[in-house]
């Protein structure tokens, strides 16, 4: 045998390139603003909040407030959210075996649009109902659509689960728009939330993160699992696994994730779609794989969208959203352009 | 090995098997033959718990519906007739899939399971190919893999579907010869449907005949492969011949039925 074989997993190389990225996008992030910070004092300021590092950055203190309360949170809310939807994007394509599958297909995003409308509408001086309201649509969407799509067809198959997802959101976003039109004063808190938006500050983190570290741990542990899946329901259980028992759980965890992500942060779209792709292209199939690099890959990802959409209009700012998208769709063409192979 | 009794089969109202007696002694291998839609996957499906079934069945003496996804899954391996490939995983990852029943839910696998793993596919001649996409392999190459994630399953039952559908004529020999070399070393019980009457009866040691959901016709390729049981049963219009090592050899006669 020319090389030993070995199965696929993340190579710690692979993971320390990941972190490396992640590192270099983080720091860009904390960098940028309207204060003239030099790195080399964000990298002591950085090590300065560490434990055990006492370490004199030469900040003032309105500095060292203006980069602790605004940009720190910022940035790590953005890698949060952009590394829970691409984890939950990678997951839910490997239970659906559907590589067009993202974090809402299952109904997560009318859920959360529909239920964030309505604290807007209902509660409109309640900022702090919107991220409960958008966690609760978006469990309920998915939930709905689980419930619907086991009842209608086999029990716990893919198409009809997809199909279930499809019908959900129409019929959510039907009465969202609704609900919209009867109260057109708000269209534009509504829109603004739904493009999406990482700039909540420590709250926000603290309240994502409990469900983020959970579901992060869960999916990470399943990669074996959807590599098993992937040769279909009845082979994995020829093999002895319960494929509907495993894709329960991992719908699970992942839209817990697509929730919290969505709670703090609205809808940021492509992410979850973009990210796991570059990652299997560039680095292997394998779900071992796919879901630890998107998980780094996409907390990059969103802190460098968040990055972009602070600068372009400075001082103004763009909705996340649509950076994702704008720069997202070019980057990923041309990523598929690059390892153009032959696929069957 | 193997024992069915009476074991039925229903997919919504239709019944899809009834009444199936099946033998299967060990290290022996049985072709199950049939017209199209005769049940003979719905038959192996039913071997692995994969449809509900009536009836009896005994996988090594044990009540099939009592043994858990992972004891059965030790016991018999089962390749479907369209085996799904996902593209993107190498010929490795695949054959390590069939590991799966000795590593833990949650866990990763062993130096042990991957020994394993590297010498089937050394067996297999895929030790070359072993990083090697599953996408870009030949459809021969493919149903070796297939083969190699069966049989790192290290099951003493080895169910496949269809083997050879989709080969041409040498690597259907190849894939058959390989089975056969394989359950003679390991003494493996073999389980094929074939749809090629003279290849089912050139490789197997006992043919089952199903036709309708119903066992017709069972025994040694000769006492099953009739001209009256072909005739009937495929509705085609054949002549029947001792090939030379003494196992029939069905020709199709032009102008029938």
């Amino acid at each position: 045998m020319v090389t030993r074989a070995r199965p696929s997993r993340a190579r710690p190389l692979w993971v320390a390139c990941a972190l490396g990225v992640l590192a270099a996008s983080m720091l860009a992030g904390l960098l940028d603003g309207a204060a003239d910070i030099s790195p080399w004092q964000v990298v002591l300021q950085v090590a300065d909040w560490l434990p055990f590092g006492h370490v004199d950055s030469g900040l003032a203190p309105v500095e060292q407030g203006l980069l602790f309360e605004l940009r720190l949170p910022r940035v790590l809310v953005a890698a949060v959210v952009g590394g829970l939807l691409a984890i939950a994007g990678a997951a839910y394509q490997g239970v659906f075996r559907n590589p067009l599958a993202d974090p809402y297909l299952l109904g997560a995003a009318a859920g959360a649009g529909l239920a964030t409308t309505a604290a807007i509408v209902l509660l409109p001086s309640s900022a702090a109902s919107i991220p409960v309201a958008a966690f609760i649509g978006a469990l309920g969407g998915v939930f709905l659509a689980y419930t619907l799509g086991n009842t209608a067809g086999r029990a716990g198959g893919t198409a009809t689960l997809v199909l279930a997802g499809v019908a959900v959101t129409s019929f959510l976003t039907a009465i969202q728009t609704f609900v919209q039109q009867f109260n057109v004063e708000e269209l534009q808190r509504v829109y603004s939330w739904i493009l999406g938006d990482v700039g909540g500050g420590w709250d926000q983190l603290w309240l994502v993160l409990p469900y983020a570290a959970v579901s992060a741990v869960v999916l990470l542990l399943h990669g074996r699992m959807l590599d098993v899946l992937s040769v279909g329901d009845d082979e994995a259980s020829g093999l002895g696994v319960r494929a509907a028992r495993v894709r329960f759980t991992v719908l699970l965890a992942a839209s817990l994730a697509t929730a919290a992500a969505v709670a703090v942060s609205g809808l940021i779209g492509f992410v979850g779609i973009v990210v796991p792709h570059v990652v299997r292209r560039l680095a292997g199939g394998s779900y071992r794989i796919v879901l630890p690099l998107s998980l780094i890959g996409g907390a990059a990802f969103l802190v460098l969208a968040d990055l972009v959409a602070r600068t372009v209009l400075a001082p103004a700012e763009l909705p996340i959203g649509v950076v994702t998208m704008f720069v997202g769709a070019p980057f990923f063409v041309g990523v598929l352009r690059m390892t153009r192979r032959a696929v069957t | 090995m193997i024992r069915t009794q009476d074991a039925s089969v229903r997919l919504g109202d239709r019944e899809v098997l009834s009444g199936v007696d099946l033998h299967v002694r060990r290290g022996e291998w049985t072709a199950v033959i049939g017209p199209n839609g005769a049940g003979k996957s719905t038959l192996l499906k039913a071997l692995m718990g994969l449809v509900k079934h009536q009836g009896e069945i005994l996988l090594d003496a044990r009540p099939a519906a009592t043994l858990k996804p992972r004891a059965r899954a030790r016991l018999v391996a089962y390749a479907p007739q369209a085996p799904a490939l996902p593209p993107d995983m190498t010929v490795f990852d695949y054959a390590l899939l069939g590991r799966t029943p000795y590593i833990p839910y949650l866990g990763r696998e062993s130096a042990h399971d991957r020994e394993v793993t590297e010498s089937v596919l050394d067996r297999l001649d895929l030790g070359e190919l072993a990083m090697r996409r599953v996408g870009e392999l030949s459809g021969g190459e493919r149903q070796r893999v297939v083969l190699a994630r069966a049989l790192a399953q290290e099951a003493p039952v080895l169910l496949l579907d269809e083997p050879t559908t989709a080969l041409d004529l040498g690597h259907q020999q190849q894939v058959l010869e390989l089975v056969d070399r394989l359950r003679r070393a390991d003494g493996l019980t073999v389980v094929t449907t074939l749809h090629d009457l003279t290849v089912a009866g050139l490789y197997a040691d006992a043919l089952l005949l199903l036709a309708g959901g119903r066992a017709v016709a069972a025994g040694e390729p000769s006492q099953v492969l009739t001209e009256e049981a072909v005739g009937r049963h495929f509705d085609a219009h054949v002549k029947v011949e001792p090939g030379p090592d003494g196992r029939p050899v069905v020709h199709l006669v032009r102008g029938g039925p």
